[in-house]
């Protein structure tokens, strides 16, 4: 019997020793959905990936992949996991010492037997879903950003994962590369009848393909909902980020005294 | 009062983080040992590193043994010359190479030389996410990028220092029978029976395999261990070359004296 | 760079890396057929060894033929029980003589071979029997003293 949500965060807290990054956070990523994390920058959302991955553990709380509690695995344990998880970095961290085409090939290479006519026959193959099939043989230090990315992308679903999680995808792209990745995350998703985590901040982009939205803020979730739920959400701190205001719970001034006391008063500098 | 205080608390600090350190790379070293089962599956990545760290300073090893062994022929001469022992020169170029020039000034260059280049492209792997990715796809970084270069280290070093060694005692031969004019028989006879395989010839390569080991692993630490940033990375490799040199030149004297007393 | 040429410069480099190896072995150190070759053992017995130590050349007519293995002490005996190891190429009558000398005036000690006339070659285990202890600088000074004092009363 096939869990209805294949990764399941439960009463999750993890920080460093002066802050708590996340405080009792429950969350749930349904089968076969594009879940969206959003929040604003340093909240977390990337650590929450991490968690999800087994690279860090929590202070307490579990969360669980297939059913199987991350932090408790061993060694063989988490090379299971994540033999069913693709990641696609923040800037693709693609090795700069392999070609394109090798790149794409590593995981194949590394986790199945497979002969090398086989292996090239998968590795264009992915390397077409994401349009890239012609530059196989160029080196990875000799792409584009947003073409980097797409291979980073085609190497994350070489063998096919159930979890695919996307790191801040959008980061830095143009807008044509934006619309291809954003694209990419519905098809592929659907196509490999995966389910789909994205980081971001980009609220255009995820609300455009994500089923389910969650905000972070202050180490909490402080909503979550469908894009339409949430677009039409009163509360401040969404309403904020959803409109890109300026000033709002998140506030546009850092902490300091008060303005007149700075410029008046003689202060050491 | 203030200042003493800070000067104490800093030093304090700076011994217990050293000391931190050093735990952090021992617990590195035993993760690749643990895993160089791993790492000799994939012998082929062995064998790409061996030419990036030890092919690749050849030119370095060789030019400067070369001069080193000259410098030692020349210098060596004159002073003999005053006890009348100028033929004696072969001993003194070929024991001073294979005992602790050989050895500690092939260290030196290998740290400087291919150290902070591992130093470098480590911490940039890490920068860049490199090593995360390849964790996400359940390989493991230190199977597959680290202990292939600990390896090729370990094996380059022992095979540099031998190579220097020789070219040295050619660099000193070449000024000494050539140019200055001693006799040729009497500088191999001499070197000949003076210096024994076991004592110098076999200390030596276990010295430049101890080193092998040290800078090995300082350059793979401070590049495990850099800061993901541009500064961060560039004073890793500053970090190794001095981390290593320090730690060469004290290990050859805990292990000159310990051969010298068996 | 591919795959075959880095296997080639590899190789190069290890090939080479042994040749100097070999090279410095034998050419600069004293590992010749002598040490790789075959030897037997025999055993010597001294009063005095003075400075002889292992490892220390064993020569007949100044020609090395073996070295000293290692050098013991008996307590029934109260001597100096020293093992050469003499290379199987050169065999040594049963009576042949082993001496302590010294290279040159202050140099390191050795032992020196003097073949004796018997037909008898000595083999593996067997002990040498004609003996002479190294020359003690204390020794030579007494007996030159009391020589000296046996003289005066010529006068």
């Amino acid at each position: 019997m096939t869990q209805k949500n294949i990764v399941e965060i439960e009463k999750l807290s993890f920080g460093y020793d002066n802050r708590m990054l996340h405080k009792d956070i429950n969350m749930v990523f349904p089968r076969g959905k594009v879940t969206a994390i959003m929040g604003g920058s340093g909240c977390g959302k990337t650590t929450i990936l991490r968690l999800i991955g087994g690279q860090i553990k929590p202070k307490s709380g579990h969360v669980k992949v297939d059913d199987k509690i991350v932090h408790k695995q061993d060694r063989q344990g988490i090379y299971e996991l994540r033999r069913k998880m693709g990641m696609l970095f923040q800037h693709g961290a693609l090795f700069t010492d392999l070609s394109v085409f090798d790149n794409v090939a590593f995981p194949i290479r590394e986790h199945t037997k497979l002969p090398e006519s086989m292996i090239r026959d998968l590795v264009l193959m992915k390397l077409n879903a994401v349009g890239l099939r012609g530059a196989h043989k160029l080196m990875s230090t000799e792409l584009s950003g947003g073409m980097a990315r797409r291979v980073a992308l085609a190497r994350a679903i070489a063998l096919d994962p159930d979890i695919i999680m996307y790191d801040e995808p959008f980061a830095g792209l143009d807008p044509i590369s934006m619309a291809v990745i954003c694209d990419l995350i519905r098809t592929l998703n659907d196509a490999l009848g995966a389910t789909s985590i994205i980081v971001t901040h980009d609220v255009e982009e995820a609300f455009s393909f994500a089923d389910y939205i969650y905000f972070i803020a202050d180490g909490v979730v402080a909503a979550e909902g469908t894009p339409k739920e949430l677009s039409k959400s009163k509360l401040p701190f969404v309403h904020q980020f959803v409109h890109g205001e300026k000033d709002g719970p998140v506030p546009f001034h850092y902490n300091a005294p008060s303005y007149k006391k700075d410029i008046y008063e003689p202060v050491e500098l | 009062m203030n200042p003493i205080f800070k000067t104490l608390s800093s030093l304090g600090n700076q011994v217990t983080s050293r000391i931190w350190r050093l735990g952090s790379a021992t617990r590195l070293f035993l993760l690749i040992l643990i895993y160089s089962g791993e790492s000799f599956r994939r012998i082929h990545l062995t064998i790409r590193e061996i030419y990036f760290t030890g092919v690749m300073s050849l030119i370095i090893i060789i030019v400067s043994a070369f001069f080193v062994g000259m410098v030692l022929g020349l210098q060596g001469y004159y002073t003999l010359q005053k006890y009348g022992s100028s033929e004696s020169i072969g001993v003194l170029v070929a024991l001073s190479l294979l005992r602790e020039l050989g050895p500690v000034v092939t260290a030196l260059l290998f740290a400087g030389r291919a150290g902070t280049a591992i130093t470098a492209e480590i911490g940039l792997m890490k920068a860049t996410e490199q090593l995360s990715a390849m964790e996400m796809m359940a390989v493991s970084p230190i199977a597959r990028i680290i202990g292939p270069r600990f390896w090729a280290g370990v094996i380059s070093m022992p095979i540099l220092a031998s190579i220097f060694s020789m070219v040295g005692v050619m660099g000193g031969y070449l000024v000494a029978v050539p140019i200055i004019g001693v006799d040729h028989g009497a500088f191999w006879s001499q070197m000949n029976v003076n210096v024994d395989f076991r004592f110098d010839v076999i200390n030596g390569l276990i010295k430049s395999f101890v080193f092998g080991v040290a800078c090995t692993i300082i350059a793979l630490y401070e590049g495990f261990d850099a800061p993901p940033t541009a500064e961060g990375v560039s004073r890793a490799t500053t970090r190794t070359v001095v981390t290593s040199s320090l730690t060469v030149l004290g290990l050859d004297f805990i292990l000159t004296s310990f051969m010298i007393a068996h | 760079m591919d795959k075959t040429t880095l296997d080639i410069w590899v190789g190069l480099f290890v090939a080479i890396g042994i040749a100097a190896l070999m090279g410095l072995a034998t050419k600069v150190g004293n590992l010749t057929s002598n040490t790789l070759g075959e030897t037997y053992a025999v055993t010597a017995n001294y009063e005095n060894i003075g400075g002889l130590k292992p490892r220390a050349p064993v020569k007949s007519s100044g020609v090395v033929v073996g070295s000293i293995d290692n050098i013991k002490f008996d307590t029934k005996t109260y001597q100096a029980v020293v093992t050469l190891k003499i290379d199987k190429r050169y065999p040594f009558p049963k009576d042949t003589f082993a001496n302590i000398y010294t290279s040159g005036l202050l140099g390191e000690q050795y032992i020196s071979l003097e073949a004796g006339g018997d037909d008898q070659f000595l083999k593996e285990g067997d002990r040498i029997s004609k003996t002479q202890d190294a020359v003690v600088l204390e020794k030579l000074i007494s007996q030159f003293l009391y020589n000296k004092a046996t003289e005066e009363p010529k006068k």
